[in-house]
């Protein structure tokens, strides 16, 4: 039925068979509509956000689907200002995953701000040393990039390349890609890292509160370096389950290995100065605001592991199978690694997050738990319906993998 | 934001509360409420989400029967000042992404502009004090019960999905200063501006003016050995201060490290 | 404060802020209409179009 608008040459499953494979992402997206109504008409009661707890889930949920977004500048910068050619059979996956992560998350904030017709004084009377600030422009101007990016793919489309005019843009557009991604680069290096400063700035919360050079505190350079650790390894991920799904060897390994690669130095580097801020802030930040460090970790659930966990078991692990080649050869671990790399960064959101407002600064305050109601789950789950939506129709009409009909040639 | 320094008088409007007199009958909580037009809900029980700009801590010193003593934290905004450490503004005001919190350097009051609110609480977030609230419902006052008939007409009622706090009953300070004005005179008297807190503390623990003005009682009660404020460390500088005479309270203003907490009585520990 | 009156401050901070800003929107709006319109003038034939592949 849809067959000529079907990439040349490449193998989809019946129309049937991709309806019903939408569905369950479509009720996702159904329940998240209902969500984000019911919190647009009857305002954020709907949720179980509260005075303690103002940023909740779907702050956790930006924060970490922008990181896993992560893999769309960086692979961005990679092939295009670096010259890693073999990356350009992934760059284009890499690409449509950052475009649905930061749309997704743009959204979402939409619904999170109490005045969402608002949005736009962020903007008009912007202050300039608020970090949300800067992660507010990047983020929308980095979107404009990646829809930019994005745009040139969805050209390829076999029965769009048939127009001429379409066809000149798209190449026009693909051929000064460079400059786009140098400037996507640039963005995202900022609001990642602005993102960190968000937490780092906080003064008055000495969980998150750190030190920093000139106006930024380390978090600054910490979330960008975990962003680009992280990012490569979802695109990874998202290829290997679309491999999964589809039977289908899509990209050559060749890509994927040095992408692992990169982020197992990454992830390496990142997790030795991750290491050094913890101690930095357990002798800095920790004895000047007049605590001890056990004093942050005995309230609620949120105990000793919660450092064990990031550090040891999603930090230290993965950087040892991604950085051994005969191990990060093998699918099993190279995949068990990106997971726990991929948990260990939301897992690090999560943290500067929820328990840096869970933990109570005055000393006679009283500690306060939050679970989100379906509302806020309904809201956070669209995104990866419409997320997995998007893929899935990327896949399906566009050549998102140039070299799909050179590694599926022998098998037909 | 930078270029409010220099001309005119600055004034540093603050207040000290002493704890030793304050009982915790809660006349502060209800009088800041009734002032400034706080929205109400007719089940309060959710207190992480219902309104006070003025907050009653109830803090014990922890013993057993005999022994056991209780005072109260009284917690309007603190108003905090600039940082201390090269920063240039409190905690709350360098986060707001839209310039609506602002600390006004001629009087140290840091206001709070709810028509640009845009709801982000990134400021709650940066608040250890949680002195800033959420209007998580719309405004209600409730209709045939009388409450409609006394808000005041000079505080503006909020929207819902903006936050608010403590003003030090700002527009007290514009009516004390349009009085002035109409007699001719350039100064406001010490008792001409003071908070509606202030004015209904049945035990007069509460003392508002102007820090920095040696004349006025606040400042010099402020200078007093018994003077503190909450989370000293954090280098927040607020405006509010607390006397207290007993060791137990003054050690749960603050996190201290072992043998960092100095008493100020050689007897009691 | 209205729609109409553009908030400009005369300091540092404030203008390497939006300096980078109006740069990187700049540069994004100056690549779209570098493209468009060589494409327009390839579409009209006043230019020649590259081949790929």
């Amino acid at each position: 039925m849809d067959s000529p608008l079907l990439p040349e040459g490449a193998k989809r499953c019946s129309p049937t068979v991709f309806f019903f494979w939408t569905l369950p992402w479509l009720a996702l997206l159904a329940w998240g509509g209902l969500s984000a109504f019911l919190c647009l008409y009857k305002a954020l009661n709907q949720t179980n956000m509260s005075n303690v707890f103002a940023f909740a889930l779907w702050i956790v949920f930006d924060l970490g689907v922008i990181a896993l977004g992560a893999g769309a500048f960086f692979t961005g910068f990679l092939t295009y200002i670096i010259g890693r050619k073999e990356l350009k059979d992934i760059i284009n996956a890499a690409v449509i995953i950052g475009f649905i992560c930061y749309t997704g998350a743009l959204a979402m904030l939409g619904i999170d701000i109490g005045q969402p017709l608002r949005g736009w004084f962020i903007f008009w009377h912007a202050n300039i040393h608020s970090m949300l600030v800067e992660v507010s422009f990047c983020i929308t101007c980095y979107a404009m990039v990646l829809a930019i990016e994005f745009l040139p793919i969805i050209l390829e489309n076999r029965e769009l390349d048939k127009i001429k005019e379409l066809r000149l843009l798209g190449h026009n557009m693909h051929e000064i890609m460079a400059v786009f991604a140098a400037t996507g680069t640039f963005l995202s290096f900022f609001h990642q890292g602005s993102l960190g400063g968000m937490f780092g700035v906080m003064y008055g919360r000495p969980f998150a509160a750190r030190g920093g050079f000139y106006i930024w505190p380390w978090t600054f350079f910490l979330f960008i370096l975990s962003a680009i650790a992280a990012g490569p390894c979802f695109t990874i991920l998202c290829t290997k389950l679309t491999e999964f799904i589809s039977r289908k060897k899509l990209v050559p390994e060749q890509a994927i290995q040095s992408l692992a690669k990169i982020a197992a130095w990454l992830l390496s580097l990142y997790m030795i100065l991750k290491i050094a801020d913890t101690l930095g802030w357990l002798y800095g930040v920790v004895p000047d605001a007049g605590q001890k460090f056990m004093d942050f970790y005995r309230e609620g659930p949120y105990g000793v592991w919660l450092l064990v966990v990031e550090i040891i078991i999603c930090g230290i692990i993965p950087a040892i199978i991604l950085m051994i080649p005969k191990v990060r050869q093998q699918q099993g671990w190279l995949i068990f690694a990106c997971l726990l790399n991929c948990t260990g960064i939301i897992f690090n959101r999560f943290v500067f997050i929820i328990v840096t407002l869970a933990i109570p600064v005055m000393p006679f305050d009283r500690f306060w738990g939050y679970l989100p109601t379906w509302q806020e789950w309904g809201v956070a789950l669209a995104v990866i319906g419409y997320g997995v939506l998007l893929f899935s129709a990327a896949y399906r009409y566009l050549p998102v993998f140039p070299k799909e009909r050179e590694l599926n040639a022998v098998a037909e | 934001m930078e270029k409010e320094h220099g001309r005119g008088k600055h004034y540093k409007y603050g207040m000290v509360i002493d704890l030793d007199k304050c009982t915790g009958c809660g006349t502060c909580m209800t009088a800041c409420a009734a002032e400034n037009n706080v929205s109400v809900r007719s089940d309060e029980s959710d207190k992480e989400r219902s309104i006070t700009w003025m907050q009653l801590y109830k803090i014990t010193n922890g013993k057993e029967f005999p022994e056991t003593e209780v005072s109260y934290f009284p917690r309007p905004c603190m108003h905090c000042d600039e940082d201390g450490r090269g920063g240039h503004h409190p905690s709350c005001v360098s986060v707001c992404v839209a310039t609506a919190t602002k600390l006004d350097h001629y009087t140290g009051i840091v206001s709070q502009v709810y028509t640009r609110c845009i709801g982000c609480r990134y400021c709650q977030a940066a608040c250890p004090y949680h002195a800033r609230y959420f209007n998580w419902w719309d405004g209600y006052f409730p209709k045939g019960k009388g409450l409609d008939r006394y808000l005041t007409p000079e505080v503006s009622p909020r929207m819902r999905g903006v936050v608010e706090k403590c003003s030090f009953c700002h527009h007290r300070l514009m009516r004390a200063k349009n009085q002035a004005y109409a007699e001719g005179r350039r100064e406001i008297e010490e008792d001409e501006y003071i908070t509606a807190c202030t004015e209904a503390c049945p035990v007069q623990a509460i003392t508002f003016g102007d820090l920095n003005n040696p004349e006025h009682k606040v400042s010099q009660l402020s200078k007093s050995r018994n003077a503190f404020r909450l989370l000293e460390h954090l280098n927040t500088k607020p405006k509010v201060f607390y006397l207290s005479t007993k060791d137990w309270v003054r050690k749960l203003a603050d996190n201290y490290l072992p043998d960092q907490f100095k008493s100020i009585n050689k007897t009691t520990g | 404060m209205t729609p109409f009156s553009f908030e400009w401050l005369w300091n540092t901070e404030y203008t390497i802020f939006f300096g980078l800003l109006y740069v990187a929107l700049g540069i994004i709006g100056c690549g779209m209409t570098f493209v468009i319109i060589k494409t327009a003038l390839q579409v009209f034939g006043f230019m020649r179009e590259r081949h790929f592949h």
